[in-house]
């Protein structure tokens, strides 16, 4: 049986990795259109930050439950549900730490000097040799910032994980969740290891991306 | 200038904030200067060429390629153009070395030819030495040679240069230019180069296109359009208080001068040699202010024209006199010429009305305008 901490790692690993492959084409696409309705794709991605974690859940809930249409199809694809389970909790993840990742995406393609693209189109490059040799290295800080903030914040994550995921051990039992259950059950001692774990890894992980970013910081000509 | 298979032809009607673009030219395997005041619309000609814009509709072909054309709907996206453009920003890719800049362009082109091409060009251009080095690293002359490299190495078939060496000292921007020009002969492809500095547009090329508020204006030999104003319009709003009508009598090809004789009267003139014929119409501009004034006739005077008249008018302007002087040649119908002297000439000299004085003007105080 997988332990909370390791199965709170788990679950933010693979929802950071699911993020960047979702997060970066969408990224791209908000810092280079100019689709007018921007402002609104931009809201909605934004609303996660503002909207309290129980109400996500609770939607999340009842779409992945096995009257929501996503969970009917979900059940009958695969034979169980898609809430209280694992790939519910990453699905659920994936949308609450979505802006985590977008926007330190959008911003660090943003900033690229668009003059440098320019230069990498004239010399025949094609847009995808233009992204990867030219857009993404240097919007790597910031890409590595949103690849890390959306782990950390998953890593935290209490109220959606409650709600989608129950508190079945082994199986949707993160680390935040068993602290919860822990203090419940006045096992302080439980607690604050676990309590203290997240804190260290949490500090780590944003000690690791500043000093990164410091180091990779390049002075435009 | 050999005529060449890849000529630039461009037709490009656009509408900006604040005028519209219309412009239509073509140039051959030469350097032609786009002349003009910032915000003429030079730059926007060439971001329609490069494709970073496309016209309201237009073509622009080079050699057989169509690059643009709104009636067929072509529109080459710009990585497919083999345009080289250089603005006045190198804008080198920061987070490469000064060798992978260079050699962005040949990433499709098999190893060892690659190194060789860039191995040249970083040669070519003197930064060999700085090919493991960042941008950062190196002087802005330096990052404008990069850049340069990095575009000629892909050989391009048209060059854009938007005023790439304003930043530069003097003695870096000619080096620089020299190489440019030097690379242009060798691969006889067109060269656009803009500026908005006169004296750069005189001495880069034989041939300027001289924008204003989106349309070229004039299309030539600098020394044409910068020594002699575009029409007579023009000349009156510059300052060339006399213009006046002519005939050429005499070219004196060996000398650079011209004679040209006053339309209606007997009056010669000595000019500068124009593209006229003996017996053709001309048309002269004269500042005022370039008009000497004596009082008896002057001796051992390199200036070959001298005129003999009578002041019909003095008047006082503010901080000069403008004189009107009529000239004839002995009894012939007379011309009138304003002159402009200070005020403490005309105490000196004690001019008069009706006074006979000698009007001095050196050759090359005279212009052409457009007929």
């Amino acid at each position: 049986m997988i332990s909370p901490l390791l199965l709170s790692l788990k679950l933010a690993l693979v929802t950071s990795c699911l993020l960047f492959v979702v997060g970066l084409p969408l990224a791209w696409w908000l810092a280079f259109t100019g689709f007018r309705l921007r402002f609104l794709v931009e809201s909605v991605i934004a609303l996660p930050i503002v909207l309290p974690p129980t109400v996500l859940g609770f939607y999340l809930l009842l779409e992945f439950g096995s009257r929501g249409l996503l969970g009917a199809s979900w059940e009958r694809f695969t034979g169980h549900t898609l809430a209280f389970s694992f790939e519910g909790l990453v699905l659920g993840s994936v949308i609450y730490s979505l802006p985590f990742a977008v926007q330190p995406f959008t911003a660090a393609l943003a900033a690229v000097d668009r003059r440098l693209l320019a230069s990498s189109a004239s010399l025949g490059a094609s847009s995808w040799r233009t992204f990867w040799r030219i857009t993404f290295p240097l919007a790597f800080p910031g890409i590595v910032t949103g690849f890390a903030l959306s782990f950390a914040h998953t890593l935290g994550e209490f109220g959606v994980v409650l709600m989608l995921g129950g508190n079945i051990a082994g199986r949707t039992q993160t680390a935040s969740i068993a602290i919860y259950d822990n203090v419940q059950m006045l096992d302080y001692q439980a607690a604050a290891r676990q309590s203290i774990t997240l804190l260290g890894i949490s500090l780590v992980l944003l000690v690791a991306i500043n000093a990164l970013n410091r180091k990779r910081n390049w002075r435009l000509p | 200038m050999s005529p060449s298979s890849a000529a630039l032809s461009v037709e490009i009607h656009l509408p900006l904030p604040w005028f519209q673009l219309e412009c239509s030219f073509r140039a051959d395997s030469e350097v032609v200067v786009l002349f003009g005041a910032s915000g003429a619309g030079k730059t926007s000609v060439l971001d329609c060429i490069a494709g970073f814009r496309a016209p309201q509709h237009g073509r622009i072909a080079l050699g057989e390629r169509t690059l643009f054309c709104s009636e067929r709907g072509v529109n080459l996206p710009v990585r497919q153009r083999h345009i080289g453009y250089l603005s006045q920003q190198p804008a080198l890719f920061p987070h490469l070395s000064v060798r992978q800049n260079v050699e962005y362009g040949l990433l499709d082109q098999p190893r060892p030819e690659r190194a060789a091409r860039v191995g040249s060009i970083l040669e070519r251009f003197g930064i060999a030495e700085l090919a493991a080095s960042r941008p950062a690293a190196i002087s802005g002359g330096e990052q404008q040679r990069v850049a340069l490299a990095r575009t000629l190495v892909c050989e391009p078939q048209l060059l854009l240069l938007d005023e790439p060496l304003t930043a530069l000292d003097l003695r870096l921007k000619s080096l620089l230019l020299e190489a440019i020009f030097d690379w242009q002969r060798e691969h006889a492809v067109p060269l656009l180069y803009v500026t908005h500095e006169q004296a750069e547009a005189y001495s880069l090329s034989r041939r300027v296109l001289v924008m204003e508020m989106g349309h070229v204006v004039a299309d030539g030999e600098p020394r044409q359009i910068f020594s002699a104003p575009f029409s007579r319009e023009q000349a009156a709003l510059s300052g060339y208080e006399n213009i006046l009508d002519a005939v050429v009598e005499e070219t004196h090809s060996a000398l650079g001068t011209m004679t040209c004789r006053v339309a209606g009267t007997a009056l010669l003139l000595e000019s500068p040699l124009a593209n006229k014929a003996a017996g053709e119409a001309a048309c002269l501009a004269l500042r005022a202010g370039d008009i000497l004034v004596a009082t008896g006739r002057p001796s051992g005077i390199s200036a070959r024209n001298l005129l003999s008249g009578r002041i019909r008018v003095i008047e006082d302007r503010a901080g000069m006199v403008e004189l009107r002087v009529r000239c004839a040649a002995g009894d012939g119908p007379e011309t009138e010429f304003r002159v402009h002297i200070t005020r403490g000439a005309l105490q000196n000299l004690d001019l008069e009305t009706g006074q006979a004085v000698w009007l001095i003007i050196k050759t090359h105080s005279i212009q052409f305008l457009r007929n």
